[in-house]
């Protein structure tokens, strides 16, 4: 069974459609990121799986739960975090925690509630109305209120727009040792590198299309991105290697690398006019520029 | 049963904790009111045999402060939660339409039933109305508070914008409720406009609600019963299928 299941889910707005046919599926203890523009469409994808919003087209699995059919079951078993910085100006952090908990059916969940709020470094706030807050403090609220009912699939929506690098820092190993524990984690995020660094698998939408989805290490392979850089004495480059160049500063000349394999040739074209290589480095291609470039094909 | 109880919690304690504005304030202008119009009228006008104003004012002026404090709990309640976006506290959980529906509208009736005692207590002082047949008196106050709080719920869940509910409030809520016979018998009322009250349905929450208090009425209280037990069915139907479709709250 799979964490979550897409299958040709689409999404109009009146006559606008945000979302396509997207089908595609996290894995129970994947820690997936959905990346892609503003306006993509992950929002709204992950509206569905949450059941804020209806899907026109398509039918939506969490934990093999229908999230219409099956709501009750399938909203337990997921803990979102919304983009939007929301909080209820009544309460203090702990009622609004207690709160959540009530409303998923959970009466006795202090333990629990003094281990998150332990790990996300709120536990001195814990009596601070929300609206004392700082908004990286609010974040914080918002990833414990997501996490009340302990769901196997939790949902962050660019949880670190805009927040300070200690958050990041606590957010993530938190986020981590939950991975660890089994529990499936997707992100949407702006930070490329966090996505680099942490996820396992990534999909990328783009203006409502999946337009890839791979394991990281498969898609940081997309050789398009890849570069050699070549030290030569004298600093002249064949002829037949001229369409390959990137940049060239003195006697370092970059190429673009599609396949290692085409090292080969590269070395060889060298050898035969007789250029001496003083050094060669590869440069693994970041996400980055995966990300970029497969947003502009 | 967790769920609905912590929801309906949670909307008790957000009016209760700023109880200066929810409770004291509607309380304090239901005594101007009285103070004013007892002042002026008390006198000259004996709304039914035997009957003073003033007494026949206090159950009026009550249960008109507790139908627009139900209306307002649901309606605010559900507009700011909209507007600020917290609302999707509400939506993620696996609450079932009943629950949302049960909870909103069992909150906004303790409001006004919390500012019904506030008005009855503050008004003890002027006169002490009769208590004639008490389960009138509850049973009408528990139906018009919670029609009026499903009212809000409507209204809440349609407006889009604080002046969107303002008007409906304006417009629809405090034209109802005053031209109501809180201030008069609809006997004493020109022809026609007696015909037009006829078509209110808060004037029979009214008028079975001082049945209660004095077993005196315009209309008898099974007829006003039976009118506002009809209108609490309509509007129940309809935010329970808004709220079941999602209507404008899960787009
Ligand atoms: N409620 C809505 N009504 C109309 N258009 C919407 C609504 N929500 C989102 N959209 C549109 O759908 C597209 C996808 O939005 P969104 O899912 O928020 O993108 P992302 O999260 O990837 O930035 C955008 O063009 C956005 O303007
Ligand atoms: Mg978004």
């Amino acid at each position: 069974m799979n964490a979550i299941q897409f299958n040709a889910v689409g999404k109009d707005f009146g006559a606008f459609t945000a979302l396509k046919e997207v089908s595609f599926a996290v894995e129970q203890g994947d820690f997936f990121a959905l990346l892609g523009p503003n306006g993509a469409g992950k929002t709204t994808l992950i509206s569905i799986l949450a059941g804020l919003t209806r899907a026109t087209r398509g039918t939506t699995k969490v934990m093999g739960l229908d999230v219409q059919a099956d709501y009750r079951a399938a909203r337990r078993a997921v803990g979102i975090v919304p983009q939007e910085l929301v909080f209820d100006p009544f309460f203090n952090v702990r009622e609004a925690l207690v709160f959540q908990s009530g409303y998923f059916g959970i009466k006795h969940n202090d333990g629990w509630i003094d281990e998150i709020l332990h790990n996300l470094g709120l536990t001195d706030k814990a009596h601070t109305n929300m609206r004392a807050l700082s908004g990286g403090m609010k974040r914080r609220v918002m990833v414990a209120q997501a996490l009340v009912h302990k769901p196997p699939v939790i949902v962050l929506d660019e949880p670190t727009a805009g927040v300070d690098v200690e958050l990041r820092q606590t957010l993530w190993s938190f986020v981590k040792s939950l991975n660890e524990k089994g529990h499936t984690i997707v992100l949407t995020t702006h930070y490329l590198e966090e996505a680099e660094t942490l996820c396992n698998r990534i999909a990328m939408l783009k203006r409502g299309e999946l337009i890839a989805l791979e394991d990281k290490n498969t898609m940081m392979q997309r050789g398009a991105a890849r570069s050699v850089i070549l030290k030569l004495k004298p600093a002249q480059l064949p002829v037949s290697l001229q369409p390959l160049l990137i940049a060239q500063h003195d006697n370092r000349f970059e190429l673009k690398l599609a396949d290692i394999k085409e090292l080969d040739a590269i070395l060889a074209a060298l050898r035969a006019e007789q250029i001496t290589l003083k050094d060669l480095e590869i440069t693994q291609p970041d996400l980055e520029e995966i990300f970029v470039q497969m947003m502009h094909a | 049963m967790t769920g609905f109880y912590t929801l309906f919690r949670k909307e008790v304690l957000r009016f209760w904790r700023v109880a200066f504005q929810t409770v004291a304030a509607p309380v304090l202008t239901a005594l101007m009111y009285l103070l004013i119009f007892a002042h002026v009228l008390d006198a000259h006008v004996q709304p039914y045999p035997g009957v003073q104003y003033t007494a026949f004012l206090i159950p009026g002026l009550m249960m008109m402060s507790m139908l627009q404090n139900a209306f307002a709990n649901t309606s605010s309640s559900l507009i700011q939660s909209k507007i600020t976006g917290n609302i999707v506290y509400i939506l993620l959980p696996p609450l079932s339409h009943l629950e949302f529906f049960g909870a909103y509208t069992l909150a906004g009736a303790a409001r006004g039933f919390v500012v019904g005692a506030g008005v009855l207590l503050a008004t003890l002082v002027f006169s002490i109305p009769p208590f004639k047949y008490p389960l009138w008196i509850i049973v009408f106050g528990l139906l018009g508070c919670s029609l009026m709080a499903i009212l809000g719920l409507i209204a809440g869940i349609w407006a889009e914008k604080f002046d969107q509910l303002a008007a409906f409030q304006n417009f629809l809520i405090m034209p109802l409720t005053f031209l109501s016979g809180v201030f008069y018998s609809i006997h004493s009322l020109p022809p026609f406009w007696q015909s037009v009250s006829h078509f209110n349905p808060v004037f029979y929450m009214i008028d079975g609600f001082r049945y209660g208090f004095f077993g005196i009425s315009d209309v008898n209280p099974w007829h006003s019963l039976a009118v506002v037990g009809f209108t609490l069915a309509i509007l129940t139907l309809i935010s329970l299928s808004l709220i079941k479709s999602g209507y404008k709250i899960r787009r």
